[in-house]
């Protein structure tokens, strides 16, 4: 290893021109870093600008760069209180995705919990059946599920309603979630089951006291994947909800702002601004567990 | 999720003393490994059933619909029978077959730009650099956000009069300054392009990212000793080493364009005329718009049959390179 190294040292160029061209090439590096950086960035960056103006600078037509003349939080607070022309209330579209999207996910790691552990530790057999459907399922083509759901829902009058949307974003979240699980499972050490189940657990009592704990960052992840892709969700939403103060926050956005002669762009972009700030804060604060959860197991 | 061959959820038995000890005659009189198994179905069983119930009952209901007249705006023929009408119906409307057409050329277009900037950006990522986590963080934010949002967003930057592309084309002074970009065919699918892009990226990155990690770096050193250029290195080296990953983000990456719905109804509605529109909002037209299930169900059996068509070719492609 030490040889290796030394080699590679003196492999490397170190003088000159050729140092030049390894600054250069460092910065082009660093060029290319910021571009993406601001590519991913500047549509938000100038979301919140034009969130930030009062519609009169709007009808002037500026689209400065900087944040000019006075900010104001006035579209947040239309979003957050107002009901628009269109009868949506954006607060309360927030408040229906957060009570959607926490049901969906709470359902979500019970089901995959119980299945995950179910797959991984258990005997039973056509596994490969079982885990080759969940797969399936996470690839299903979702809007082809949309026009027998609707029906089904009308027939049992759950039409706009929370249950419609919460029983359908089980189709995001169980697939990926079930998968994950029966993975994190069946990399936890026998032991610690067999310890449990030698001082007389039985089975169950042991997948709660013993395995339970240490699945927890597991389950984090899958919580946070679950609640991501049932917040995110439209096709479902604008199928099944018909009143507006049922509109779960991506619903309503879309209707958002407008009025008869004009578009808002600072309350649709207020309202993207708010119904951005869970995810991103979730994004920033658990990317590894996010990361980790989209690729387990992908590549051994 | 991977296309493996064996899921390596199948964990083996504790190996203490080698098989499941058989009690004989006490407790309920059935073996540890009955009430393991019986246990293990009960566990899985909520989980499958849900699933089942919304993948096979309505893919079942689709079909059952696609040969009978389920037309809510028609209700003389209501659940009639109507044979290969509602298929016959995808050849000849002048619907489905342009549909079809645009989805594939979006979906082959818009996975190959993803793949070669997520490639970019994932060997960016791979070199460690002051503030990395920062920067992964902020690339990967666009992925998490609904992609009704990503629409309305480029939707409001390509505004011909607001909208920010119009107001850098003009200040610098390119080409295609002030288009009406939603108004015209081919700007309306470079719009789309540019909102499923900036949004689906970072998933591709992320993905190729954790495949470049798993290749250790003994590798490149000892490339790098025998004189090997970067771009061979590249080639050679990373490549191959990097197919599974590729292979597992290309097969969602594809699937997810091809399916693609949410920015083609909030960004141009299949307009200008018909010409934006893709399979999945064809689909959901039928259904919602023009109450027509049997037809509707004839599209999503078809979506189901592509879907299926394209994670096979995936696998099969991945299986080949496994072998190789």
């Amino acid at each position: 290893m030490a040889t290796a190294t030394a080699a590679a040292r003196r492999a490397r160029p170190r003088h000159g021109r050729a140092v030049a061209g390894r600054a250069a090439r460092r910065t082009g590096f660093y060029l290319l870093i910021a571009i993406f950086v601001i590519a991913s960035l500047f549509p938000f960056y100038w979301m919140v600008i034009t969130s930030l103006k009062t519609p009169a600078e709007l009808n002037q037509g500026t689209t400065s760069l900087l944040p000019g003349g006075r900010l104001s939080l006035g579209s947040y607070r239309f979003d957050l209180t107002q009901t628009g022309a269109t009868g949506i209330n954006f607060g309360q579209a927030l408040a229906n995705s957060a009570i959607v999207a926490l049901s969906t996910t709470a359902i979500t790691v019970v089901l995959a919990v119980l299945a995950g552990y179910g797959l991984a530790r258990t005997r039973i057999r056509g596994k490969t059946t079982m885990l080759g459907f969940i797969l399936l399922a996470g690839f299903f083509p979702v809007l082809a599920i949309v026009g027998p759901l609707f029906l089904a829902y009308r027939r049992l009058g759950l039409l706009d309603s929370y249950p419609s949307l919460i029983i359908t974003y089980l189709i995001y979240t169980l697939p990926i979630a079930t998968w994950f699980l029966a993975n994190f499972f069946s990399q936890i050490p026998h032991q610690l089951e067999e310890a449990a189940v030698v001082d007389g657990a039985t089975r169950l009592g042991a997948l709660r006291r013993v395995i339970l704990p240490v699945a927890v960052p597991g389950i984090f992840t899958v919580a946070i994947l679950s609640f991501i892709f049932a917040w995110n969700d439209f096709a479902f939403a604008v199928s099944f909800m018909d009143t507006p103060d049922r509109y779960t926050a991506p619903l309503a956005i879309v209707d958002l702002g407008h009025s008869q002669f004009q578009v808002f762009y600072n309350n649709i972009d207020a309202a993207v601004v708010l119904i951005t700030l869970p995810v991103a804060a979730l994004v920033i604060f658990a990317q590894r567990r996010i990361i980790s959860g989209l690729t387990a197991g992908s590549f051994r | 999720m991977a296309a493996r061959q064996e899921p390596a959820v199948i964990a083996p038995a504790p190996a203490r003393g080698q098989q499941a000890p058989r009690r004989r005659g006490t407790g309920r009189g059935r073996s540890l490994l009955a009430r393991d198994r019986a246990l293990g179905y009960a566990l899985v069983a909520p989980a499958l059933i849900v699933l089942l119930a919304i993948t096979a009952y309505p893919l079942v209901y689709n079909l059952w619909n696609s040969f009978h007249n389920v037309d809510y705006l028609n209700p003389v023929t209501m659940g009639t029978f109507a044979g290969l009408a509602n298929y016959d119906r995808l050849f000849t409307d002048n619907q489905f077959v342009p549909a079809l057409v645009h989805t594939i050329g979006f979906t082959v277009v818009s996975v190959a730009v993803e793949t070669v900037i997520g490639l970019a950006l994932a060997l960016a990522l791979n070199r460690a650099f002051p503030g990395r986590g920062l920067v992964r963080a902020a690339v990967f934010i666009p992925w998490a956000i609904p992609t009704v949002v990503s629409a309305q967003l480029w939707k409001a930057m390509f505004d011909p009069q607001n909208g920010f592309v119009n107001y850098i084309l003009t200040a610098l002074h390119l080409p295609l300054a002030g288009t009406a970009w939603l108004g015209g065919t081919w700007t309306a699918w470079a719009a789309i392009l540019v909102a499923d892009a900036w949004r689906n990226t970072p998933f591709m990155a992320i993905v190729l990212l954790a495949g470049l990690q798993v290749i250790p770096n003994d590798i490149y050193e000892a490339a790098r000793i025998d004189g090997a250029g970067a771009w061979k290195t590249f080639w050679r080296l990373t490549m191959p080493l990097l197919k599974p990953a590729l292979m597992v983000a290309l097969i969602f990456r594809t699937l997810q364009s091809f399916l693609i719905f949410d920015v083609v109804y909030n960004m141009t509605g299949g307009g200008p005329g018909n010409s934006t529109s893709v399979l999945s909002y064809l689909d959901w037209q039928a259904f919602l718009t023009d109450s027509d299930f049997g037809y509707g169900g004839a599209i999503a059996v078809a979506l189901v049959i592509f879907a299926l068509i394209i994670a096979a070719a995936y696998v099969r492609a991945f299986r080949t390179e496994q072998v190789s």
